[in-house]
């Protein structure tokens, strides 16, 4: 009997390892795409590379307009997006009754919105934003191709329709975690439910936004599919100044060198050098994200 | 206070109130907004006679072959329907064993530090941008993989497949652990009590218990491996054969939107066609979310009934 037990503790311990070889698995394939990457793009980082533009058909020069776009693009859609995503969280959390047939609506469309594909965000945005509201205000203005053509800020704000989902779902779990005794004690002090929100509950939900302002800018700085269509550009031989010019951005920056370049051999190195850059930025922004919110969980366990 | 002062609070209040309500139906009607402009820019196909005499309804499903810019254009949607298919399959079939024993491991076996580890390491590779995972594959994996098994074709349905399930492993992951965490204590401490081991309690007991929520991880990720751009249109060749050998190069519904809406004449019948393959990734990507949610959110009023 002890010799079948044994038998079937070793047999468990097999199937368990089998199990964990999948936690390994997940992370080899981690750092083999991180160890490629680092590997073939650090020889191409430099000062040069980072501050000058692309030069002879993008297979010399550096990625500047590209970053420059990137973060030109982000600021526009965290405009649009935090504070929308920000509110409807509030609604959803403070404001709404729960079983009520509105809050399961904006339930409901926020996940389907989570889930739609991206590239059909991009064709949302070459359609409503470019066609539909570009196209009409030239046509009110008098005026043809300034804001019915893709650019910057249609771009942004597909990336920003794209995103909301997230802000809101990172709020939310914010907001989730400060006591009922918090929102209690304020309104027994004669506080409004907007002063109890505005000036004890979101003050402390600041660390849980942040956390989905990051985690927003990281996806958003890797999303090409929605902006292929709305306003990224193949290669621009000057800087946007207003977000109604075209812009080049990181990712997309990368597609285009590895798919369309006439000299792949001279490209990949740079594509490589970009990859590295545009990865350590995402990840250092996840990580961020992931430290943020371990902090604000620690504290919220000794508070209890 | 006077009483005309706390008259004005409150409707400074109700204003407030208003404001942050209207905000929050923006997400209603965004979702609204999607399908009817994706509606109005396919529906020329339907009902413009202009439009159908290059493209009708019928022809998406007559014929094997997507060639819209040939001198006799053809728009089948078979070829890359069954792109979108094979690619997704190889993905799933990578990812949901992976993504499900991890999940397991994590919540059922490993401790609380590796588990403290387990999580963020996930979430990295769920932050890995897509266009730099269709890069990896393209640059790096098809030649390394080409080498190996000797494929004739460098960039093929399972080359695209493989970093596809990269990319939804991480997708799949966190909802079945919600999942298998939400299966309450007692039915492992009944089952450990009973006698199984550790092993039964959670292949026989814990994840029989989680399926439904299994189950929703899983179509979730599918969701998200048919809505994937990048990826595919790297490393899958981009070619729309009619085909079911996966060491083709093929090329799915997204992909085909991707590469040929740049170049498309606006208001033409292709223009229309691609918003046309777009409704149709909308509606199918729709329903597998929306079984996805109901399954999973049936799971969790089952269990917490049960935890009462």
């Amino acid at each position: 009997m002890t010799n079948k037990i044994n038998l079937r503790n070793i047999k468990d311990k097999l199937k368990i390892g089998l199990t964990g070889s999948a936690v390994l698995l997940i992370l080899a394939i981690l750092a083999i795409i991180l160890g490629t990457v680092i590997i073939g793009g650090y020889k191409s980082i430099s000062w040069e590379f980072l501050t000058q533009a692309p030069a002879d058909g993008m297979t010399k020069g550096g990625i500047f307009p590209a970053i420059f776009g990137m973060v030109f693009s982000l600021m526009l859609m965290l405009i649009a997006v935090v504070p929308v995503g920000v509110a409807t969280a509030v609604y959803l959390h403070e404001y709404a009754r729960p079983g009520f047939i509105l809050t399961k609506l904006i339930r409901g469309a926020v996940n389907n919105l989570a889930g739609v594909p991206s590239i059909v965000f991009g064709l949302f945005g070459l359609g409503f934003f470019i066609q539909f509201i570009g196209g009409g205000l030239d046509h009110s203005l008098g005026q043809t191709g300034l804001f019915g053509q893709p650019c910057i800020l249609w771009a942004s704000l597909t990336l920003a329709l794209m995103n909301l989902p997230m802000i809101i779902v990172a709020t939310e779990e914010a907001l989730r975690a400060i006591p009922q005794a918090e929102r209690a004690g304020a309104l027994a002090l004669g506080a409004t439910k907007w002063q109890s929100i505005r000036h004890v509950v979101l003050p402390q939900a600041i660390p849980g936004i942040l956390t989905g302002v990051v985690l927003v800018i990281s996806r958003g700085a890797g999303e090409v599919a929605p902006i292929m269509f709305t306003g990224a550009a193949y290669y621009l031989p000057y800087l946007p100044k207003l977000p109604t010019d075209q812009f080049m951005t990181l990712g997309y920056h990368i597609f285009v060198m590895t798919t369309q370049s006439p000299d792949i051999d001279a490209t990949v190195p740079i594509a490589m050098g970009a990859t590295l850059v545009l990865l350590a930025l995402t990840f250092s922004l996840n990580i961020i994200a992931i430290i943020i919110r371990s902090r604000t969980r620690s504290q919220l366990r000794k508070g209890r | 206070m006077s009483l005309k002062k706390r008259r004005f609070k409150y409707l400074g209040e109700s204003l407030i109130e208003g404001n942050i309500k209207i905000t929050a139906t923006f997400a209603i009607v965004v979702v609204f907004l999607i399908f009817l402009f994706i509606m109005r820019e396919s529906l020329p196909i339907f009902f413009n006679s202009e439009v159908q005499q290059e493209i009708t309804f019928g022809q998406f499903f007559n014929g094997i072959a997507w060639q819209p810019v040939s001198d006799n254009p053809r728009f089948s949607l078979w070829p890359i329907i069954l792109g979108s298919l094979k690619v997704t399959l190889i993905a799933l079939f990578l990812a949901v064993p992976v993504a499900i024993s991890a999940a397991l491991y994590s919540s059922e076996f490993a401790g609380r530090r590796l588990k403290e580890f387990i999580k963020p390491a996930v979430e990295l590779l769920a932050g890995i941008p897509s266009v730099v995972l269709g890069f990896f594959a393209l640059i790096v994996m098809a030649s390394f993989l080409k080498n190996i098994f000797g494929w004739e074709i460098r960039l093929n349905a399972v080359n695209a497949g493989i970093a596809l399930g990269f990319a939804v492993i991480p997708s799949i992951y966190s909802l079945a652990e919600d999942a298998i965490n939400a299966v309450p204590r007692s039915f492992r401490e009944a089952a450990l009590g009973l006698g199984a081991s550790p092993w039964q309690t959670a292949l026989k007991v814990v994840l029989p218990a989680a399926l439904p929520g299994v189950s929703a991880a899983v179509l979730f990720g599918m969701g998200r491996a048919v809505g994937e751009t990048m990826v595919v249109l790297m490393a899958a060749g981009n070619a729309p054969l009619f085909s079911f050998n996966p060491l083709n190069s093929t090329r799915t519904m997204t992909a085909t939107i991707a590469a040929e809406l740049g170049e498309v004449v606006f208001g033409s019948g292709h223009y229309h066609a691609l918003f046309f393959i777009g409704l149709v990734l909308f509606l199918v990507t729709f329903a597998i979310n929306m079984t996805s949610w109901v399954l999973f959110d049936g799971l969790m009023s089952k269990l917490y009934g049960a935890k009462k």
